[in-house]
């Protein structure tokens, strides 16, 4: 069947709506999932009551942020079939397992500790509540893992065999398939990305109950241990993203020539360009601002190397230079500015002056959403980039559509628009309104939030006797 | 004796994934089909208590039957969906409604009335739209080549509506008896009237949609009627009414436990029922698991898995379950 064009950019359109809208929640309940371990570890060794309102305190936002991040994944995982079929048929030899092991180690694990870790508490006893915390922020990685091999292997296949039904079939060996080139780069940067994002909320919130007059011990505990973390994590994820660049120049060469605004060949090295707007028709990169030489340093090390430029790649294989160009130096300019945060609170701390600069609190309040911005920049790159190709090289994007037209297509996607805003929008602001109030001493617990002074209600209502020392 | 044959396994991994699903979500889901009916405060708040610690875990086996799906079966998975297309987006939609209902009502006193409206219409929704997936399968799917060759809306049949009620009826079934165990007093005395009366309507509807069935394809006929299938395939009608003679019986007696564990049998006969009109084909008329099945090599891949998780999974699932067992809602309880 042909695919109706319009019904195509519907379907591109919804997968990047409900992917761009799932995955602000993963990343953040990968980071506060290990926030909360730490926490409650530090909690049973230094048996500081702190650490436990701390970890009280960012419970309850762990447990909203969870629940829409659990309902907007299964969305995804059944639009691989509702709306791209003819790929879930094709690739589903390799791509299924991936994502079947994903459930399998993953998704039931945080499932399964999860209920133990909100409300059980008092159950359990503080260890195996612990082991509890440690196997939840264990699911989240393993979940990382499989979903990223996944789409790695989208975009740098290998270790396959073609079917004669024009199914991509395993070879012999898992491995191949699951280690595949760009796999170990977007494993880590990504990761790397979750805890920064997390963060530089946790920075953001403490910075702005600070600038409130709020300087608890609790608030003062978050910021430092916030900026700690931007402080050692910002540069590193420079250093990653440059590694992963450098790999995707081996494997996607288009999408880094298209990144970085190459449409020439530089036969004795190229400039980076820091500015200029991509013209697609014309194949040219309009009011250009380059420092000469750079891109080959940055790319090849060298700044006479030769760089091909996009005019070597056929028209009809290019992916559109003008989105990642931009969405590449958003991340980037988002990461220098992580960077700066991290070597200012660095400084801060020396001079002694880290819970009174304002200026300070004022740029980690700023930053807090920052790195999800950067996420979202980072995804739109890797994923825009691969365009035209669904499976690089091998299946083309406007070949792998379900059999739809575009009405049905344009329905569902503006029933997806308009209940996500509504939802998530509210959870998102119920999120923000947990966050206003500074975590306090004698955290209340998880149970016994909008209790008022009776505490009956809460997420777990019944609860009436409550003893010490209970989460 | 036949060979070990993997595709077969898979099959029934799968039937067993579904299943887990339909009985555990399927409490869940019953429970927010039932929220109008149980009284505002103290009781919808311990009917939720009932299921907030394991409810994630419960909707992960959708995950594990539609994941395990499009790994075992891709070509099922591509025809399946895409033919049932706005059931499945209105069944997700649903979710998201009952899955952040959970979160929210509690976060939002002054629209907790909004939020508890919102996990009984997403229930509603998603087991309304899962029993019209059944029988928009069981119905049959027009394929072409290896696709779905029909319209958008040809699953929209009276059988299908039926299918729909049914599993709407059947979830509240395993709702009210959930509920019937693990809350006392006048709650509990409430949700055992609701018990009786989703019973009634379960039985009567899972009636209809046999008797529809022997209707719907000739080769279903065959399967059911013919000799000597019809000595073998009479048992579940059979088994079904001595089975639903218990449930009203232990209603009435007021026994606790065992009304939820005769709406499981009750479940595990229609899977059976269903088992037996489809088997082998996973649309029927068209694809068998045979023709659906993923590679050898990718089967042996997730068995290995399957093989190694499952003990793990069902150990610590069981493990969640006893550490929240008992009465919701008395002295001590969370
Ligand atoms: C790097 C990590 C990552 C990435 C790239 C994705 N996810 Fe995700 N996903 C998670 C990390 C995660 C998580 C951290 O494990 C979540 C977030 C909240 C949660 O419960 O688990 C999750 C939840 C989650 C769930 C619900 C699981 C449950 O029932 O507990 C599903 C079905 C998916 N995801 C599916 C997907 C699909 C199909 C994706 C790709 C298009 C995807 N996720 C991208
Ligand atoms: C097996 C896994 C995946 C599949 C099958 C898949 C498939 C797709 C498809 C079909 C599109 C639309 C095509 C297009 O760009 O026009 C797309 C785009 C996109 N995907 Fe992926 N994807 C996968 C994994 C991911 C992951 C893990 C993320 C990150 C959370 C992600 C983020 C995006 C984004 C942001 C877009 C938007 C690109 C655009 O603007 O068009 N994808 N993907
Ligand atoms: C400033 C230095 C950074 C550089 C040089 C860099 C480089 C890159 C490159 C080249 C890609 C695309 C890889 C591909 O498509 O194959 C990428 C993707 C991505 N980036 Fe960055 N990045 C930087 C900072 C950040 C920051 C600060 C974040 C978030 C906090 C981030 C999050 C992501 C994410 C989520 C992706 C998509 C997943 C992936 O392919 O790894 N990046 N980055």
């Amino acid at each position: 069947m042909l695919t109706d064009p319009t019904a195509l950019l519907l379907a591109r359109w919804q997968f990047a709506f409900t992917v761009s809208f799932h995955f602000l929640f993963p990343p953040f309940t990968i980071g506060l999932s290990a926030y909360l371990a730490v926490l409650e570890g530090l909690w049973l060794k230094t048996g500081k009551a702190l650490y436990l309102d701390l970890f009280r305190y960012w419970l309850k936002i762990f447990a909203i942020n969870f629940a829409m991040g659990v309902v907007s994944g299964i969305v995804l995982s059944y639009q691989f079939g509702t709306n791209w079929a003819v790929f879930s048929d094709k690739a589903g030899p390799v791509v299924g397992p991936l994502m079947a092991y994903e459930v399998l180690t993953a998704f039931f694990l945080e499932a399964g500790f999860l209920g133990v870790m909100l409300f059980g508490m008092e159950k359990v006893g503080r260890g195996l509540h612990f082991a509890a915390t440690v196997c939840v922020a264990a699911g989240t990685l393993l979940s990382s893992f499989w979903i990223l091999a996944a789409n790695s292997w989208m975009q740098t296949p290998q270790g396959f065999e073609m079917g004669a039904n024009g199914q991509f079939l395993p070879g012999p060996s898992w491995w191949t398939i699951i280690f595949n080139p760009s796999f170990p780069y977007r494993l880590v940067h990504t990761v790397t990305a979750s805890f920064l994002a997390t963060a530089l909320v946790v920075g953001g919130v403490a910075g702005w109950h600070l600038l409130r007059g709020n300087g608890t011990p609790q608030v003062k505990k978050m910021f430092s241990m916030a900026m700690w973390m931007a402080a050692l994590v910002a540069p590193i994820q420079i250093a990653i993203g440059d590694q992963h660049g450098l790999n995707t120049l081996e494997h996607q060469p288009a999408k880094v020539l298209a990144l970085e605004g190459d449409y020439d060949s530089h036969p004795d090295g190229a400039p980076l360009y820091l500015f200029g707007i991509p013209n697609d028709r014309t194949q040219h990169l309009d009011y250009a601002v380059g420092i000469p030489k750079l891109g080959s340093l940055i790319l090849k090390h060298d700044p006479n190397a030769p760089l091909a430029g996009l005019d070597t790649i056929p028209d009809d294989q290019q992916p559109p230079a003008a989105i990642v160009f931009w969405s590449f130096r958003l991340m980037v300019g988002l990461g220098l500015l992580m960077f700066a945060l991290g070597l200012l609170s660095l400084w801060a701390r020396w001079r002694g002056t880290l819970y009174r600069s304002r200026f300070l609190h004022r740029f980690a309040v700023l930053m807090s959403p920052m790195g999800f911005v950067a996420i979202i920049a980072g995804w739109v790159t890797t994923e825009v980039g691969r365009q035209p190709y669904l499976v690089y090289g091998l299946l083309r994007t406007r070949e792998s559509m379900s059999p739809l037209g575009a009405p049905a297509v344009a329905t569902s996607l503006l029933a997806f628009v308009v209940v996500y805003f509504a939802v998530f929008g509210v959870g998102i602001w119920y999120i923000l309104r947990l966050m206003h109030r500074p975590p306090q001493e004698q955290e209340p617990r998880l149970k016994d939030v909008d209790a008022g002074p009776i505490r009956t209600a809460g997420i777990t209502p019944a609860a009436q006797g409550t003893a010490e020392g209970e989460l | 004796m036949i060979d070990f044959d993997l595709t077969t396994v898979w099959a029934f991994i799968i039937a067993f994934a579904v299943f887990a699903y339909v009985v555990m979500d399927g409490f869940d889901l019953g429970i927010g089909i039932l929220f109008p009916a149980i009284t505002v405060g103290h009781g919808r708040n311990r009917a939720m208590n009932a299921i907030a610690p394991v409810w994630d875990g419960n909707e992960t086996w959708l995950v594990m039957g539609g994941g395990g799906l499009l790994a075992a079966f891709p070509l099922a998975y591509a025809v399946i969906l895409p033919a049932t297309y706005p059931l499945i987006i209105a069944m997700l939609l649903g979710l998201v409604f009952r899955g952040v209902a959970f979160e929210f009502r509690w976060r939002d006193e002054r629209h907790r009335a909004f939020w508890d409206f919102a996990f009984f219409g997403g229930s509603l929704v998603a087991a309304l739209c899962q029993g019209m997936v059944l029988g928009a399968i069981l119905q049959g799917i027009e394929v072409t080549g290896r696709s779905y060759s029909g319209s958008w809306w040809n699953w929209l049949t009276p059988y299908t509506l039926l299918t729909g009620l049914g599993v709407v009826a059947g979830y509240a079934l395993l709702g009210a008896c959930w509920l019937v165990w693990k809350l006392e007093g006048d709650v509990q005395e409430k949700v055992r009237r609701l018990a009786v009366r989703a019973a009634i309507a379960t039985l009567a509807l899972m009636a209809a949609v046999s008797l529809y069935n022997l209707s719907l394809l000739p080769e279903y006929r065959e399967r059911w009627l013919g000799t000597p299938e019809i000595y073998f395939a009479s048992q579940v009608p059979l088994l079904t009414v001595i089975i639903a003679g218990f449930l009203f019986y232990g209603l009435a007696k007021k026994w606790e436990l065992a009304p939820f564990l005769l709406a499981l049998a009750l479940f595990a006969l229609g899977m059976a029922g269903v088992g037996v009109t489809m088997w082998p084909y996973v649309v029927p008329g068209e694809l068998t698991i045979w023709d659906a099945a993923t590679s050898a090599r990718s089967q042996w891949f997730m068995f290995m898995g399957f093989l190694i998780t499952i003990p793990l999974i069902l150990g610590y699932t069981a493990w969640s379950y006893w550490v929240f067992r008992g009465k919701v809602g008395g002295e001590g309880y969370h």
